[in-house]
């Protein structure tokens, strides 16, 4: 082969580079075709638009909105998303329906200044609370019922809906848990899984933090739940596959720790799936609603939110087994669904709710053991 | 042993020279796309591995991060996954490299084999995954057929399938056929005539494969078994879709890093533990090409 120059490869391949990097996708533009869609992105309640009507109007012109993160199956968002959209006339796209929170912000980073980015968040309490600046405030009009402990004060982020940890089982296949130590027994030898991994997934960490307080120890000291994991992986009952719907009704995964709303979701496919929330030991946990700074349709996604506080949306995630933010103000004012917030799992005890410090220090304690427990 | 080999006569094209710059025009793509898949992401690593959480100012705190118990852990557990996939696929896909090499060529054995095999080492990721979780899951056919018909329960001893073990299993499944890849050319390039020579000369069956064949192959053997534990190493898919609990090995360690809503601000230590997996492949691919060098020495 005739060699090439050398010095004159090496200067192709720095122009080429060059040339590369300077392909860099160029910012866009918001395009404002009308002074609407300007102020729509910093509109901080619907007043700020002219009303409600306004923001329907601005809304529809957009005509689409960007969701992600969402499962269906997950506090009923399927139905949600369906009835927004049939509602406004809004086409709806929801990506990465199994994403994490951490996902979402990693999409909106990674596609800032696209179409394609997320409009609005579904967001766990330490990842909201790590991101406020990526956030618009933004007050929807039912932000008086929300108690000011469930709420960021300038509406960077809201409580939207919660939960208890729970204990969801197939009464087909195993035996009723009374306590969650008596997971530790034979019959449920190869057959108790946790909703992800506890170092990653909010839920499974949230079940980490409940067999804590089961177990007699705290939720910022989970060197109890730790030992309960060991001997549950010891006595070989400790599942480590991921529970999907699809692992529920096949039957490998018979007992799942996972949010109330999550468990309760099953019940429509599996008759036979039970849920329990553990006797004195509720941890419970309340997911946020975020709207993205950079949100490509920032009209749909002030209106999303808006729909998701109004009494309808409310009632929605309701309907998935999940306690919406305003449930207390609905049940006041008598409109809340009654049938589906009588059909919510049974609580014995006070629920317990983590703060950032707790979860912080049961965190660096999981980190650092977690990986040695299961292993 | 360069001597001893016939070179192949070459035929050499008369082509109309291009001048100059013109003729590197063609190098253009490959040099746009190696930048694009393979320098920037390069680069992204290795700042990201010096750079604070946040973006800015730099540290060293993410490599020092490498140390934690759990880290090393995880790079052992990898170290182990991949030696011991790539032993088990060199071995049997060695064997069955030879036993292909022998036979007739062109033959139907030989295509089938080649051919399944060029299949088979690119099988991976979910697919594989669930195709082994639909025989020897916790309800796979297999795993119910045995347990219906002889009372065996393949996971009397725990759930292997999403451990280390089952990783193994599973892995070698892939390495086996990239092994026959890899190896039948060294294979090929053993001439019949040296063994006649041998025998000639009055030599044994091992004597041949201990003096004459053993040494030039070892080098080939060694290099593509260095190839399985990079193949091995940096294999994430597969994992990823079968295992979800204490991220066992360093790339599922990564994707916890990088993905996590319970413990935040990790991005840049994800960065530090990939940068830590291009330090071992590259080590890995030095030795094969040293390896590689010695192997075509004599392969003509």
């Amino acid at each position: 082969m005739r060699k090439l120059n050398r010095s004159v490869v090496v200067a192709m391949a720095a122009v080429t580079i060059t040339a590369v990097t300077a392909c860099s996708p160029p910012e866009k533009k918001s395009e404002a075709t009308t002074d609407g869609a300007v102020s729509a992105a910093t509109a901080a309640s619907a007043q700020d638009l002219g009303g409600m009507d306004a923001l329907v109007a601005a809304a529809k012109k957009e005509g689409a909105l960007n969701v992600i993160a969402l499962p269906p199956t997950w506090a009923n968002y399927g139905e949600i998303i369906k009835a927004f959209g049939d509602k406004y006339g809004i086409k709806v796209n929801s990506a990465q329906p199994d994403g994490s929170s951490q996902d979402e912000i990693n999409a909106a980073d990674q596609l800032k200044g696209q179409d394609t980015a997320p409009d609005v968040f579904d967001l766990g309490g330490s990842v909201a609370t790590a991101n406020t600046a990526k956030f618009a405030p933004y007050k929807v009009a039912t932000w008086s019922d929300i108690a000011d402990g469930q709420k960021e004060a300038t509406g960077l982020y809201v409580n939207d809906y919660g939960g208890y940890m729970s204990i969801g089982y197939d009464s087909a296949k195993v035996p009723a848990p009374a306590a969650v130590a008596d997971l530790l027994k034979p019959e449920y030898k190869g057959k108790v899984a946790l909703n992800g991994d506890p170092t990653q997934a909010g839920s499974a960490f949230g079940a980490v933090q409940a067999v804590s307080i089961a177990q007699g120890g705290t939720v910022d000291d989970i060197t109890k739940a730790l030992d309960f994991f060991g001997q549950l992986k010891k006595a070989g009952n400790f599942l480590p596959v991921d529970p999907t719907d699809a692992t529920i009704q096949s039957g490998q995964t018979p007992v799942v720790f996972d949010w109330d709303y999550l468990n309760a979701a099953q019940t429509a496919k599996v008759p036979t799936w039970k849920v329990v929330v553990p006797a004195n030991a509720v941890l419970g946990s309340y997911y946020n609603q975020a709207i993205s700074k950079g949100a490509p349709h920032p009209a749909a996604a002030r209106l999303w939110e808006e729909f998701l506080y109004s009494d309808e949306g409310q009632n929605l995630w309701l309907k998935g087994g999940a306690r919406p933010v305003r449930a207390d103000a609905m049940t006041k004012a008598g409109t809340i669904d009654k049938t589906a917030f009588a059909a919510l799992p049974a609580v014995s005890g006070t629920p317990v709710f983590p703060t950032e410090e707790q979860t912080k220090k049961a965190k660096d304690q999981l980190a650092a053991s977690w990986a040695k427990t299961v292993g | 042993m360069a001597e001893i080999a016939e070179a192949a006569p070459q035929r050499v094209a008369a082509r109309p020279r291009l001048r100059g710059a013109a003729s590197l025009l063609g190098t253009v793509p490959f040099f746009a796309y190696v930048t694009i898949f393979l320098i920037i992401p390069t680069l992204v690593v290795a700042i990201g591995a010096f750079t604070g959480d946040g973006g800015h100012g730099f540290t060293l705190d993410n490599v020092r991060a490498l140390a934690d118990e759990y880290i090393i852990a995880a790079f052992g557990r990898s170290v182990l996954l991949s030696a011991l996939s790539a032993l088990f696929g060199a071995v049997f896909g060695g064997l069955l490299a030879y036993a292909v090499s022998t036979a007739k060529p062109g033959g139907l054995l030989r295509r089938v084999v080649t051919a399944l095999s060029g299949v088979l080492a690119q099988f991976g990721g979910v697919t594989l995954a669930f195709a082994f979780l639909a025989t020897i899951g916790l309800s796979g056919f297999v795993t119910v057929w045995l347990q219906d018909h002889t009372g065996f329960y393949i996971f009397e001893n725990g759930v292997w399938l999403f451990e280390l073990p089952g990783l193994v299993l599973i892995y070698t499944y892939f390495q086996i056929p990239l092994m026959v890849i890899v190896f039948l050319p060294a294979l090929d390039g053993i001439r019949p005539q040296w063994r006649e020579a041998t025998e000639n000369l009055g030599g044994t069956t091992w004597q041949y494969w201990t003096r004459v064949a053993g040494p030039l192959l070892a080098p080939a053997f060694l290099g593509s078994a260095l190839l399985l534990f990079a193949n091995a190493f940096s294999a994430y898919a597969t994992a990823a879709a079968l295992v979800s609990q204490g991220s066992p090995i360093i790339p599922l360690q990564i994707r916890g890093a990088l993905t996590s809503e319970v413990v935040l601000g990790q991005a840049n230590l994800g960065k530090a533990m990939a940068l830590g997996m291009v330090v071992v492949v590259a080590i890995v691919m030095t030795l094969y090409s040293l390896l590689q060098k010695r192997t075509s020495k004599w392969l003509g």
